[in-house]
């Protein structure tokens, strides 16, 4: 059979492989996604102290450490059966989300934006962030830039490093805010609403006003209907510190609504031979292969999930916007995978409000920020929702406070199963029998995975948005017969 | 392993271990031959970093011998020993060496037959545990 | 004058060393004016074949990050290398290891075990391990080895310079990158980074003579905010590991854990740590100390947590 490979793809997890199977007919027979890269956390964390997790987990990903670092807060804050204070959990949750408001901006304008902005057709040379620029303007460019920085310096000043956190511990955390500081951040919360509020705007007058925009965001081609994850409060509403895991079916009805210590009840991981990723899915349904649809259970955990699997949002203007977006495409839950994208700017809204609620509040200068705990570590679940998936930790302690056991998994890894079958849908819509394989291919294949916002997202303002993309297609004999890059 | 001969690498303190190790040269007691030995002025010289070099560059063994306690030429050189390598001891263990390859001991001026017997001692349970090479881990998984 | 030619390159890291190459803010226009970026995966359309194609030594230099776990990382460094006139090991998983190193205390062997087969959410009854060479329905795939032991850039390749951290901070890339686009490079073999012997240097927190009873955990106590740290007790790595951080985590009231590496001269990090503590215990009777030492429950963990694949044991040993 013959083989197209595209490895390396970029702008994944860093190291990710594409392999598409085409019948003798033309026609694509099979697509598989592999992950190369593995490093053993979940085995080499075993025998360290249980309050090194939240610096040892973070270095799983340098884009979302404190995503894993507030995780594995959590996760120690259980096994010691030691609540945090009320300070201490504002603060978290202010570090919180300043960190959202990085991570989906950074993924938005830099790798999101050009596949819009600039539009699937435009030469690949404009299909960049300099494009972007040029068509929307230097003063936004700034602002995204501008909105950055502000923000890693909220999580330096809270968190003690603007890239992997040290502050997490049980009960609490081990820095105050200062008022001087807290000033600071209520400004940038400030700038942060005005600039959510901009990029929204963007989101309107470049995408959704144009059709074939829109077209594409509803075509089949991007589309599964999936079960979809992601934390709510006490009122079903997003949250991306706490609450409980709330899963809703293909058609937008609750499925299950998990709290922490239940989750091996719900979720489960499928192995493959030939990658070293995992594939979550949901127990109860079970593993029926790489399929959508009510029988099967994959599942997806991204912002668009988060927003399906919720009633509404927490702040008023995200709750505006999440209203919009649903009368736009027609009701819950939303199946389009582009509308991703846009699911990502509601949530940069929301942030920016909790931060500013959170900043407005006075007890988060407080002293008070560190509950000592008075026994010993047993075990321990914490969950939190990472910008790309719910994220899972799990420790059991020994009788020295050391990991005795370690179980993760990942947000990606929620939604392995789900890119795996994007890309192949992909593939299978552009690569028919008898026509030859454009160079749009590329750029298409490239925009079926990317709103899932893998893992990776890389923080540049100066490099070109393109995908690297090697295709090499060869015959039965192995020889090279055609070789498309860009 | 019976062609396996130990090398044991002893570090002696100049006023104590390394007279006793003298002693027992020339009181001519048997004592297996496998010991290089390193004199240092005190015990309290011997970084941990000298006893991983040693297992490093090819030792099977690793002996430290100092004054008794409270007898240190230097007055606390041996405690301070004491205190680097018991900790050091509990690190060995972590990285899979073996709590019979690395010994810390007592031995005075006049104690040749301790001297002896220690070393006796080790080279035999260092021959049992075979060469420290031989578990160094491979590049295939 | 000809723009340089730079590759960057991501082993087994967590891409923080890409996010730290870019917290150098407004300076990247300074790095973009006098750099071309020829490969760097995360960002653009180079791929490895573009690279094979390049003429060896035709990349200036090579900023790698990451430790090498596998043949693909291994066959990137080897590449990269010949590639490159000068190749920089940035980040301490490339100087180092770092955290991906603390798999130097178990074997491939277990982690394929516990991560596919032992964890909890795991559901593989068959027990399926993934493999290098797989056949399915319609043909063959390939994964890159998974090597028992993690390897440090400069045991897989020659490497030029070591910029350390995890990540570095900014003012240690913008350090080793001024001396790139300017030409004013140091000795070769230099560990780049702001001359500050170690972590106690750039501590703002009080020194006093240190002697403990007992250490304690970072959870059980609250610390005085402005007194060293080791001084009460609490574990801190600063003492063995080089400063020019500006030794954040004791400004956050938390310990050093030793990311910049080994202070100037010093080959076995570890080890080093573990001396400064074992001197500071305040007892001389072997009871006490053992009772002492039991306070600090995963020593090589806690000394070696960014080193040890470079350390002089540079792995636990384990039966093949």
């Amino acid at each position: 059979m013959r083989k197209i490979t595209i490895d390396p793809i970029t702008r994944l997890e860093g190291h990710g492989k594409i392999t598409i199977f085409l019948k003798d007919d033309g026609s694509v027979a099979n697509v598989y996604l592999q992950i190369p890269e593995l490093r053993g956390f979940e085995k080499f964390c075993e025998g360290r102290p249980v309050e090194e997790m939240p610096q040892i987990t973070q270095r799983i990903c340098g884009v979302c450490p404190e995503a894993h670092h507030v995780a594995a807060s959590k996760t120690l804050d259980d096994m010691f059966h030691t609540e945090p204070t009320s300070t201490a959990k504002k603060i978290r949750e202010l570090l919180y989300s300043a960190f959202f408001v990085t991570d989906h901006t950074t993924h938005f304008f830099i790798l999101g934006a050009p596949d819009f902005i600039m539009g699937p057709d435009a030469p690949v040379a404009q299909r960049n962030i300099l494009g972007v620029i040029a068509k929307v303007g230097r003063e936004l460019s700034g602002q995204v830039l501008n909105t950055r920085r502000e923000n890693h310096w909220i999580i330096q000043a809270v968190g003690g490093r603007p890239i992997h956190p040290c502050f997490g511990l049980p009960g609490g955390v081990s820095k105050q805010i200062s008022e001087e500081d807290r000033a600071k951040i209520e400004e940038i919360a400030k700038r942060d609403v005005d600039f959510a509020r901009l990029s929204l705007k963007v989101f309107a007058d470049i995408v959704l006003k144009n059709k074939a925009y829109v077209d594409m965001i509803t075509s089949d081609a991007f589309t599964h209907q999936t079960y979809y994850m992601g934390l709510v409060d006490d009122n079903n509403k997003v949250n991306f510190y706490d609450g409980k895991v709330r899963v809703v079916d293909p058609s937008g009805k609750e499925f299950v609504k998990y709290s922490p210590h239940e989750y091996l009840d719900h979720v489960a991981e499928h192995v493959e031979p030939w990658s070293y990723t995992k594939f979550a899915f949901l127990k109860k349904v079970g593993w029926k292969g790489f399929v959508d649809g009510k029988a099967s259970g994959v599942y997806r955990a991204t912002p668009l999930s988060r927003l399906n699997a919720a009633d509404g949002m927490a702040t008023p203007l995200a709750q505006e916007e999440y209203e919009k977006m649903y009368s736009t495409l027609g009701g819950k839950p939303v199946h389009h995978t582009l509308a991703t994208h846009w699911a990502r700017l509601i949530e940069i809204l929301y942030a920016g409000e909790r931060m500013l609620e959170l900043a407005q509040d006075r007890e988060i200068t407080g002293p008070n920020i560190r509950n000592i705990p008075t026994s010993k570590p047993t075990e321990g679940i914490g969950i939190v929702e990472a910008p790309r998936g719910t994220l899972t930790h799990h420790y059991v302690a020994d009788e020295k406070g050391c990991i005795k056991k370690c179980n993760l998994i990942v947000g990606t890894t929620n939604n392995q199963a789900a890119i795996l079958m994007s890309v192949k849908k992909a593939a299978q819509d552009l690569i028919k029998p008898g026509r030859d394989i454009p160079e749009s291919l590329l750029n298409q294949v490239e925009m079926a995975w990317r709103p899932y916002d893998p893992c990776m997202s890389c923080s540049t303002h100066t490099l070109p948005g393109t995908m690297p993309l090697d295709i090499t297609i060869l015959d039965a004999g192995g020889n090279m017969v055609r070789r498309l890059t860009r | 392993m019976t062609d396996f001969e130990p090398k044991i690498v002893a570090f002696l303190c100049n006023w104590c271990s390394y007279r006793g190790a003298d002693l027992a040269g020339t009181s001519r007691i048997k004592c297996a031959a496998n010991v290089r030995a390193i004199r240092v002025m005190c015990s309290g010289r011997v970084e941990p970093a000298f006893v991983l070099r040693a297992f490093e560059l090819g030792a099977d063994g690793v002996l430290v011998l100092g004054c008794h306690p409270g007898d240190c030429h230097y007055a606390e050189g041996n405690y301070k020993a004491l205190r680097r390598l018991e900790l050091l001891k509990r690190m060995l263990i972590q990285l899979g060496v073996e709590e019979d390859r690395f010994r810390l001991d007592w031995v005075s001026a006049s104690e040749g037959d301790k001297f002896s017997h220690i070393v006796n001692e080790m080279t035999e349970k260092v021959r049992a545990l075979g060469p420290f090479k031989s578990k160094e881990g491979s590049q295939v998984a | 004058m000809p723009k340089l030619k730079v590759a960057l390159y991501w082993a087994a890291s967590c891409g923080g060393c890409e996010i730290a190459t870019l917290a150098i803010g407004d300076k990247i226009l300074k790095l973009a004016e006098a750099a071309d970026i020829v490969f760097w995966p995360v960002a653009i359309d180079a791929k490895y074949a573009d690279v094979e194609n390049m003429p060896d030594g035709s990349i200036d230099a090579c900023l790698f990050n990451g430790a090498i776990r596998n043949s693909e990382n291994e066959y990137l460094a080897k590449l990269l290398r010949r590639k490159s006139r000068i190749m920089i090991a940035y980040g301490s998983c490339a100087c180092e290891g770092c955290i991906p190193g603390l798999a130097n205390f178990t074997s491939a062997k277990e982690i394929l075990q516990t991560v596919y087969i032992d964890t909890a959410s795991s559901d593989n009854i068959d027990k399926v391990i993934p493999q290098t060479k797989v056949s399915v329905a319609e043909g063959e795939l390939e994964l890159p080895e998974f090597y028992n032991t993690v390897k440090t850039l400069a045991q897989t390749v020659d490497v030029d310079y070591f910029v350390p951290g995890c990540p570095p901070e900014e003012s240690t890339t913008w350090m080793a990158l001024e001396a790139l686009i300017s030409g004013n490079l140091p000795p070769r073999g230099t560990v780049i980074a702001p001359p500050s012997s170690c972590v106690c240097n750039d501590c703002p927190r009080i020194k006093n003579e240190k002697k403990v009873k007992a250490f304690h955990r970072p959870y059980e106590i609250i610390p005085d905010p402005n007194i060293c740290l080791l001084e009460q007790g609490i574990l801190c790595c600063g003492i063995g590991t080089r400063g020019g951080c500006g030794a954040l985590c004791p400004k956050a009231n938390m310990p050093c854990t030793g990311c910049y590496g080994p202070v100037e001269g010093v080959r076995d990090q570890g080890s080093h740590i573990l001396t400064a503590w074992a001197s500071i215990i305040d007892s001389n009777d072997p009871d006490e100390i053992n009772r002492i030492l039991d306070g600090i429950v995963d020593p090589a963990g806690y000394a070696y947590r960014y080193s040890l694949p470079n350390s002089m044991i540079n792995r636990a040993r384990i039966s093949p």
